[in-house]
């Protein structure tokens, strides 16, 4: 994926946009908190130049051994059914996204977080903080141990309940591809009410929800699933001749 | 090659600082280099209220216009200190960065971008993130030139250009209203 310097033009690695039938709105009118939030008017198009198809290489110095097993904090064990969560971050032309930071966060097995403006009357595990950090391994692969978040409510409308989550950000290799988003778990029964959910285009939620995985539940010990998490590819230029294949 | 199909995007939502806070984030650079300034700025709402749970990440060249990154095709540069990369939540609906100016990058088409900053900002209440650039108004030439800022209307170029304060400058982000920020599609 490295350019080259031909002239004063740049031949730069592009990123291929996901079809708007196919992405998250930036709006939407069931999830209430869009409505003074999302932006009216429509986006400008911007072509990919150094800034964009450059981005952070943030490293190791980010993560420390701990980071991957949410299990096992403030001293202790946290409370819930505990599971092994990993995947593959891959990009859309299914290669790897090696040595990527990939940060998660979640509501603890009661559907609480240890945030100050989350104050239901649920329990707070004084041995769960609920943050996560690994990065991705030369295949891509990232792996951590947590518990099962439980769900939570939330005031966006009556009786309204959050399916059970996990929240990701990632940084992939450039700017282009920074994603976040959240993992759901297969079957959740309260799917159908939850416009945070129903706002992703149907034709994309089920790359939303993970896979249990019988393959990698341990024995005595941990439940598994499996989610994969595709970025944005490079978007190929088929090579040309030397005079008409610069692009910029 | 077989195309896979990308992974949605999520909304943030109210507890981002448990998953996204690191200590010291908002540090481009250290806060005792030479040249350091501050990009701050508030976040308003299409009420005008300012937004207390956003987090701004920015992204942008070094003083010298280069990238510390192999898709740099004049190679990866290092500048010491400096990382290219901040983050910072807006508690009090304003978000600061303690960066170097960055540089004139090339545009790809022979001429030179302006001095500029890529920002992303997420929030409770936006399903994916939001991405403009913040410009400064002390490069009016250089701005002048700028392939992008080129493309904008006069009333549009506004919301982009951040003025200088005492320690670095300021760009208001405005997600709607009659001063709506430009936001662009990447
Ligand atoms: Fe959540």
């Amino acid at each position: 994926m490295t350019g080259t310097t031909s002239g004063s033009r740049l031949d730069l690695p592009r990123y291929a946009r996901t079809d708007a039938g196919l992405r998250t709105p930036l709006g939407y009118d069931d999830y209430r908190s869009t409505g003074l939030r999302a932006p009216l008017r429509t986006p400008v198009d911007l072509p990919h130049r150094l800034t964009e198809v450059t981005g952070p290489l943030l490293g190791e110095d980010r993560v420390t051994a701990t980071d991957a097993d949410l299990t096992k904090r403030l001293g202790g064990e946290a409370q819930g059914q505990r599971i092994i969560v990993h995947g593959r971050v891959l990009d859309s032309d299914g290669r790897p996204v090696p040595d990527t930071l990939v940060e998660v966060w979640q509501a603890n097995a009661a559907g609480r977080y240890r945030h100050v403006v989350d104050n239901w009357p649920a329990p707070l595990d004084p041995h769960f903080d609920g943050l996560g950090r690994v990065m991705t391994d030369d295949q891509g692969r990232y792996e951590f141990t947590t518990i099962r978040p439980g769900a939570y409510p939330w005031g966006n409308h009556h009786n309204a309940w959050r399916p059970a989550h996990i929240h990701f950000s990632l940084f992939g290799r450039a700017f282009t591809q920074r994603l976040v988003t959240q993992m759901y778990f297969p079957d959740d029964p309260l799917f159908f009410q939850d416009p945070i959910f129903n706002a992703i285009p149907e034709g994309a939620r089920h790359l939303a929800i993970s896979r249990f995985d019988y393959e990698r539940t341990v024995p005595d010990w941990a439940l598994g699933f499996q989610w994969d998490i595709v970025l944005r590819g490079a978007e190929q230029t088929p090579f040309e001749t030397e005079d008409d294949g610069d692009v910029a | 090659m077989t195309q896979l199909q990308t992974t949605p995007s999520a909304t943030v939502g109210p507890y981002l600082a448990i998953g996204l806070t690191w200590e010291g984030g908002e540090f481009a650079v250290p806060a005792d280099t030479p040249g350091a300034i501050w990009l701050r700025g508030t976040v308003f709402d299409g009420n005008g209220d300012p937004v207390p749970d956003a987090m701004v990440e920015t992204w942008q060249a070094d003083p010298d216009g280069r990238f510390d990154h192999p898709d740099d095709p004049r190679g990866a540069a290092r500048y010491p200190g400096f990382t290219g990369f901040g983050r910072s939540h807006t508690d009090s609906g304003e978000y600061a960065v303690c960066t170097l100016k960055p540089g004139r990058v090339p545009d790809g088409e022979g001429g030179l971008q302006a001095p500029h900053v890529d920002v992303s900002l997420f929030a409770r209440g936006l399903l994916d993130r939001v991405v403009t650039r913040i410009y400064f108004a002390d490069e009016a030439e250089a701005n002048a030139q700028d392939v992008v800022l080129r493309g904008l209307t006069e009333e549009q170029r506004r919301t982009l250009v951040a003025e200088p304060t005492d320690d670095g400058y300021r760009l208001d982000i405005h997600l709607q209203g009659e001063r709506e920020t430009v936001f662009f599609a990447v």
